[in-house]
């Protein structure tokens, strides 16, 4: 089935329950199909054409799963941007896929309109928020045709026909969404999932969940992170609820937030999980309601699983390991948590996940070898990118049949529950979201006073890995602050590196090439604590 | 008092989550988390500093938006809590 179809059908079927809860807004299933169906018109009365891709450069907020489902309804196919994108990677993502329309926010619009200039294409824009007509006037360039999101859900007499009204032959094997990841090279590549590798990824994971109707999930992950992404894809398909918050940063507030909604799904994120565990205050079954947890992204410490279980009797705590080209990888049935510790589990329900050498051979049990990854989950390729495609695609047995090789390396023991082991490649994975050192080190090598640098990951309780950098300084009065405001003006936030330490080289090869295996020896624990 | 309070406290905020930067503007009520000023890891280091450089105790049921998720609302809270202290002291 098409994404926008699962809203369509839940409507249906209870058209007054509640499907969104963002801060004072609450949208019942009718209403949210009612502005997603008003969206799609005016977008197509805009000129979006299916096939167009749409870029959705917006945070946690209930416009943001409008403007989802519309692009989907339109025929169009969206691409999730996290909101602290800056312009440059937006105009180079804009470019990239040739975006006919971005839907923002008013806070954002400046950062869009920069990136517009930048590279003109879409011609475009939806802008929601209070002071959407203000960012209007100021921030859009000449040439590109920006409506208030308010304005694109009124209902006008110039609305355009959607086309499965208009009997067309819209497939469920149509391109749906592309989500911008991070690659080895530093160039982002656009993962490019169909209709039907989202609705099997989400029908295989609300069954090892137990998802309901009933279900009520509380999701703070941005959903422009497939993690949280799915989170609204899974609810609206089962017609359970979403409740949709920003940020994690008041814990408190956000538990009373799930007193208050009876929320009973937490998807978390090993930060969040270590950001609980450190209040003093929390009481075993202070959430009530909580039927499970959620993690991904990086495993728990098992000291964290233990705490999280001590608090939350009887709620099951779900282990799982994925990465964004084919959505979810495997699940750790919550009762082997005991007997599989350290495990992240098996492939999730309706698809395979095996460990194989270099030539692709599966390997025995305890070798250590890239977990691949077969099923009707995996993506299409990289957006416009042969060559990343196959690099990390091969054909498998069946016809039509993908096998992702993950970059991971894995081992499965006896019973095949797969550990993992380590990345075959550098990317950071900090806060859950991946970070490719490259990209990081191409921003450093543009600041001021920078000579060179190389950028490492390094253990952290909070985040995980924290991205750090060494650098080697061409004018030695250049103090860290610059060096990471430099990158936090260019970076995603979670990109921007939390410690810079000062070298005066950086280890090298025998071939002379910087050495990000090296230098991440050298910076032992005491190098680490003096760069706090 | 409370204007020391609020100067540092936007000191520790350009240092630590603008990295320096002075040149954005920063209005007292204005939420430091819709902003994008501070973020859940923000959060610990502002409580941190809150500790450290005045002194108080921060409970976890005190870490809550109504008391922190704007310099007014920090300046007014950081201000509150001294007094307790001085209360109890006396």
């Amino acid at each position: 089935m098409r994404l926008d179809a699962f809203l369509r059908a839940s409507a249906a079927r209870h058209p007054d329950k509640t499907a969104l809860v963002n801060g004072e807004t609450r949208l019942s299933y009718a209403a949210f199909d009612a502005a997603c169906d008003r969206l799609a018109a005016s977008l197509v009365a805009a000129g979006l054409k299916p096939g167009d891709r749409v870029l959705v450069f917006m945070d946690n907020c209930w416009e943001a799963a409008v403007a989802i489902y519309a692009v989907s309804r339109a025929g169009g196919v969206f691409s999730p941007i996290n909101p602290s994108t800056k312009a440059d990677k937006l105009a180079f993502i804009i470019d990239n896929c040739r975006a006919r329309a971005v839907i923002t926010l008013d806070r954002l619009a400046k950062v869009a309109g920069a990136a517009l200039a930048q590279a003109p294409g879409p011609g475009m824009m939806v802008i929601a928020g209070p002071r959407a007509d203000a960012a209007i006037s100021e921030t859009m360039p000449d040439g590109v045709a920006a409506q208030s999101f308010t304005q694109a859900l009124a209902p006008g007499e110039e609305a355009g026909t959607l086309p499965q009204n208009n009997d067309s032959d819209l497939a469920d094997s149509d391109l749906a969404m592309l989500v911008y990841t991070s690659g080895s090279t530093g160039q982002p590549k656009g993962v490019m999932m169909a209709h039907q590798n989202i609705d099997a990824a989400s029908a295989s994971i609300t069954t090892y969940l137990r998802n309901t109707p009933d279900d009520i999930i509380l999701n703070v992950l941005p959903i422009a992170f497939d993690y949280g992404l799915y989170q609204l894809i899974m609810a609206v398909r089962m017609g359970a609820t979403l409740v949709l918050e920003k940020s994690f940063a008041f814990p408190q507030a956000i538990f009373d937030l799930m007193r208050r909604e009876r929320v009973t799904g937490l998807p978390l994120v090993p930060t969040m999980a270590a950001m609980i565990l450190q209040m003093k205050n929390l009481e075993p079954g202070f959430l009530p309601d909580l039927r499970y947890l959620t993690n991904t992204a990086a495993a728990l410490p098992p000291a964290h699983i233990a705490r999280l279980r001590a608090l939350l009797p009887g709620v099951s705590l779900y282990s799982m390991y994925g990465l964004t080209e084919c959505k979810r990888c495997t699940w750790l049935p919550p009762e082997d948590l005991d007997a599989k510790p350290g495990s992240v589990g098996i492939a999730i329900p309706g698809t395979r996940a095996f460990v194989v050498d270099d030539d692709g051979n599966e390997l025995p049990a305890g070798a250590i070898g890239e977990l691949a990854i077969a099923g009707p989950h995996v993506m299409l390729g990289y957006w416009e990118n042969p060559q990343a495609s196959a690099a990390c695609l091969r054909p498998g047995t069946q016809p039509g049949e993908r096998i992702l090789m993950t970059g991971d390396l894995f081992r499965a023991d006896a019973d095949g529950y797969l550990y993992f082991v380590g990345r075959k490649d550098d990317i950071i994975k900090s806060r859950g979201e991946k970070v490719a050192p490259k990209e990081v080190e191409t921003v450093l090598h543009a600041c001021p006073g920078v000579a060179e640098a190389v950028v490492v990951g390094t253990p952290d309780p909070v985040l995980g890995q924290a991205v750090t950098a060494l650098v080697v300084r061409s004018d030695t009065t250049v103090k860290e602050r610059d060096v990471i405001r430099h990158c936090a003006a260019n970076l995603e936030d979670f990109m921007v590196p939390r410690r810079i330490v000062f070298r005066d080289s950086l280890p090298r090869t025998d071939t002379g090439k910087i050495s990000r295996r090296l230098a991440a020896q050298t910076l032992d624990a005491k190098t680490l604590e003096a760069a706090e | 008092m409370a204007d020391t309070i609020e100067t540092d406290l936007r000191n520790f905020i350009t240092e630590n989550f603008l990295f320096g930067d002075d040149s954005r503007a920063i209005a007292g009520s204005d939420s430091l988390i819709q902003n994008d000023l501070m973020d859940s890891t923000g959060i610990l280091e502002l409580v941190a500093f809150l500790e450290d450089h005045f002194g108080i105790s921060v409970a976890d049921e005190d870490i809550m938006p109504e008391n922190l998720d704007s310099i007014d609302r920090i300046t007014a809270y950081v201000t509150r809590c001294q007094e307790e202290q001085v209360s109890r002291v006396a």
